[in-house]
């Protein structure tokens, strides 16, 4: 039983981990354009950095 | 990945944002496209194309942008590239409601991580047996670590909605929820604090995180339904061509235009404003205000109204009205006065909530005080026996119960091109036992049809189609339309052309002059062919008598089976058109309606509404002019086509899209059979409580029962209404 002392913190960390992870994805507005994010993987590299420049 | 940017990275950052809605986006190549070309510009230093809402938000350079100068700019631009742009018209209340999503959201992450934590804890619990009663109270106050305060936060939508109802003295479904919230926690605290087996932690929060999803996809359909209603009027003209004194033509939005000002109206598009004609001549559309189907032919001092179509040459316009005394002002005068006499309805979700939340709370006091004086158990124990029942009673089935049955049904309806716009609108539709149609637009196309094909020479009709071809005046149009149906040639001739705004076309082939256009234009005497039915055409040749051509508005392909299927399903299906009576009866006539209205103006249109409402119908009204917005908002409930006026898609609770009146009865089945759905799953959350209630009351409830209740239940109601996908949609 002593394990749960740290395996507890442990579990509740990596919780929180995952929440603010979608916390940011949320804010970093990811969710916004959910359709158009999956063809923008297939641009070319250098396309991709003229167009962002 | 520097490219994942959106466009509110950027947003934040304070720097003027503009909008643009971007339409003929079918490709994923179109990002790169739009993109890469906006990017080159040097007035602009960000863009970003959101394919899913067909916006593109642009960042402009520079601390001081010319903001209208480089709007122009990007539309350009797009055209080039071949989009059509139109710069966004933003809508204060969808950012609000964007805002609010976003909340929902952040609320369902904090209820989702709190409940798996929980749960990792509870289950431990709920097994290990052999627990040592030390670990048990460490899980239970972990579990309280996390479930305060995420309740507090995750739970903020219900409460505010509680309070807010219980401000107004009624309940809503929201008090019940927030009653069982707040009570199971504060007893899972009371038990831990005396080191008791029974926390509820987990209910708690496994609740609010089962209706934060049903409210967050309900919040996103609705808010998808409006932006698509709402990018649908952004496709609208925005500015006028204003002429100046000294001659010169420069561009003004509409909203800044002033009385006096001259405004010029090219043929094809829409007239902006209210006013007077100064100089041109032109056929003008009235339908959308009038219901009036042929062309007016109006000159020098004619008046005009805002919303109808110029048809051929171009007008200028001097604005006459621009407040309180507009044809618009007039029927959104009449609009509000309907509006005030519509009953306010009360949503089922409300009308359950108020038997459900005080037999609830009745019965909880009911178990508190049997408790209290048959047994010896004391006031503490009697309590928490209460807030049990007030527990496993399941708000969560009953709060499901609506909105996830209304979620399902509009995105099929979304899926059918049918947008919902009312939030009440599909219990509303449901209830309907009158449909009342208007004629323009909604029964017909607006768009004009050959009615005597059949009694002109295919030659003639191919001479005038030739010279129609290069026109783009609707009646030209329908010309080639009629030749396509009957396989006849339609080759532009190759002699030179000459067009006559407002008259008609003329041509010489052959050495013969031949003459397409209005009575005047080909010289006919008024005495000949007298016609008051019909819009017109002559086709003359010379030497030989003028040919004919007349024109009605089209009905829509299924507009007889429509009507037909209502009329069958045992409803009153009346016309109310603004159109002449001899061209409403004879569409009344051809479509089997025998109750009918022509000639009526907004005002007959409502007094025809409000007599059938005093007699106790319910009525559903479909049309799309100006003339039926005050039409729409006295009905019981509203549908307009994509095509309407502003004013009306502003009025109507449903919006279809397609070319078919079949929208129509689909709306109708899917509402029908979401009010049966709701109706089951009423009866599902009944059922269980009779079965849970007393097992509660006795005192057997234990956390283990309390979660699997809480979630076979809304599993059970969510499964239900996913059965509205297998219903069968009638297609004409």
């Amino acid at each position: 039983m002593e394990g749960l002392i740290f395996l507890i913190p442990i579990a509740l960390f990596l919780g929180l981990l995952g929440l603010g992870a979608f916390l940011w994805s949320m804010r970093s507005g990811q969710y916004d354009d959910l359709e158009g994010a999956s063809y923008r993987a297939l641009f070319e590299e250098d396309e991709i950095k003229k167009s962002d420049k | 990945m520097a490219v994942v940017k959106s466009q509110d990275s950027f947003d934040r950052k304070g720097t003027p944002l503009e909008h643009f809605l971007v339409e003929g986006l079918h490709c994923p190549s179109c990002i790169r496209e739009i993109e890469g070309a906006l990017q080159k510009n040097p007035i602009i230093k960000n863009v970003r194309l959101n394919l899913t809402t067909q916006r593109l938000a642009v960042e402009w350079s520079g601390d001081s942008p010319d903001v209208a100068a480089n709007s122009d700019e990007v539309i350009k631009t797009l055209k080039d590239i071949g989009f059509n742009g139109y710069l966004f018209k933003d809508d204060p209340s969808a950012a609000e409601g964007d805002k609010e999503g976003r909340w929902l959201l952040i609320c369902m992450g904090i209820a989702g991580f709190a409940m798996m934590n929980i749960m990792l804890l509870s289950v431990s619990d709920w097994a290990g047996t052999d627990m040592g009663d030390q670990t048990r109270g460490f899980f239970h106050w972990i579990s309280a670590l996390i479930a305060l305060p995420a309740s507090a936060v995750a739970g903020t939508p219900f409460f505010k909605s509680a309070y807010g109802s219980l401000k107004a003295r009624s309940l809503n479904m929201d008090v019940p929820i927030s009653l069982a919230v707040i009570l199971s926690l504060l007893m899972s605290v009371m038990q831990t604090l005396n080191g008791g087996a029974d926390t509820y932690y987990d209910a708690a929060v496994m609740l609010l995180f089962f209706l934060l999803i049903g409210r967050f996809l309900d919040r996103k359909m609705r808010n998808h339904a409006r932006s698509t209603a709402h990018n649908l009027m952004s496709y609208r003209p925005s500015s006028a061509i204003i002429v100046t004194e000294n001659g010169d033509t420069t561009n003004c939005a509409i909203e800044l235009l002033n009385t006096e000002m001259v405004v010029r109206v090219a043929p094809g598009e829409r007239i902006p404003v209210d006013g007077v004609i100064v100089s041109g001549t032109s056929e003008v559309d009235n339908s959308l205000v009038t219901g009036e189907t042929i062309p007016v032919k109006s000159t020098l001092g004619d008046k005009v109204f805002a919303g109808t179509m110029n048809v051929n040459g171009a007008l200028d316009i001097r604005v006459t009205a621009l407040s309180g005394k507009t044809l618009l002002d007039e029927i959104i005068g009449l609009m509000e006065t309907a509006e005030q006499g519509r009953a306010k309805y009360v949503r089922l979700a409300d009308k359950a909530a108020q038997i459900y939340a005080p037999a609830v709370h009745l019965l909880a006091l009911a178990t508190f005080l049997g408790w209290i004086i048959f047994s010896t158990v004391g006031w503490e124990q009697s309590l928490i026996t209460a807030i049990a029942v007030l527990i496993i009673t399941c708000p969560c089935a009953l709060g499901l119960a609506v909105p996830v049955v209304q979620i399902v049904a509009s995105s099929r309806l979304f899926k059918n091109g049918i947008l919902v716009k009312a939030p009440d609108g599909l219990e509303r539709l449901a209830e309907i036992d009158t449909v009342a149609f208007d004629k323009t637009g909604t029964l017909t196309l607006g768009q004009p049809e050959i009615a005597n094909a059949d009694d002109i020479a295919p030659a003639d009709l191919e001479l005038a189609a030739s010279l129609a071809k290069t026109s783009t005046h609707p009646l030209c149009r329908a010309l080639i339309v009629a030749s396509h149906e009957r396989d006849i040639p339609t080759i532009a001739t190759t002699s030179p052309l000459h067009e006559e705004p407002g008259m008609g076309l003329k041509a010489t082939i052959d050495g013969k002059e031949i003459r397409l256009g209005n009575r005047d234009w080909c010289h006919v005497p008024m005495n000949i062919q007298k016609n008051t039915r019909y819009s017109e055409l002559w086709l003359k040749v010379e030497g030989r008598d003028a040919v004919f051509l007349a024109f009605q508005d089209r009905l829509r392909k299924d507009a007889a089976e429509v009507v037909a299927w209502f009329q069958n399903k045992g409803f009153d299906v009346l016309l109310l058109s603004g159109d002449r009576p001899d061209v409403v009866s004879e569409v009344a006539e051809k479509l089997g309606i025998s109750d009918y209205l022509g000639a009526a103006k907004p005002q007959d249109k409502i007094d025809r509404l409000e007599k059938l409402k005093a007699e106790g119908k319910k009525i559903l009204m479909v049309g799309d002019g100006m003339n039926d917005a005050p039409a729409l908002s006295a009905s019981y409930v509203s549908i307009s086509p994509s095509t309407a006026s502003e004013i009306s898609q502003n009025a109507a609770d449903f919006i279809f899209q397609s070319q078919e009146l079949d929208s129509i009865v689909r709306a109708y089945q899917v509402s029908k059979m979401s009010r049966k759905l709701v109706f089951t799953n009423f009866a599902l959350a009944a059922i269980y409580n009779v079965i849970a209630v007393p097992f509660a009351a006795a005192g057997f409830l234990t956390p283990l029962i309390a979660a699997i209740a809480m979630s076979s239940s809304s599993i059970l109601v969510t499964t239900n209404a996913l059965r509205l996908n297998l219903v069968k949609l009638w297609k004409a």
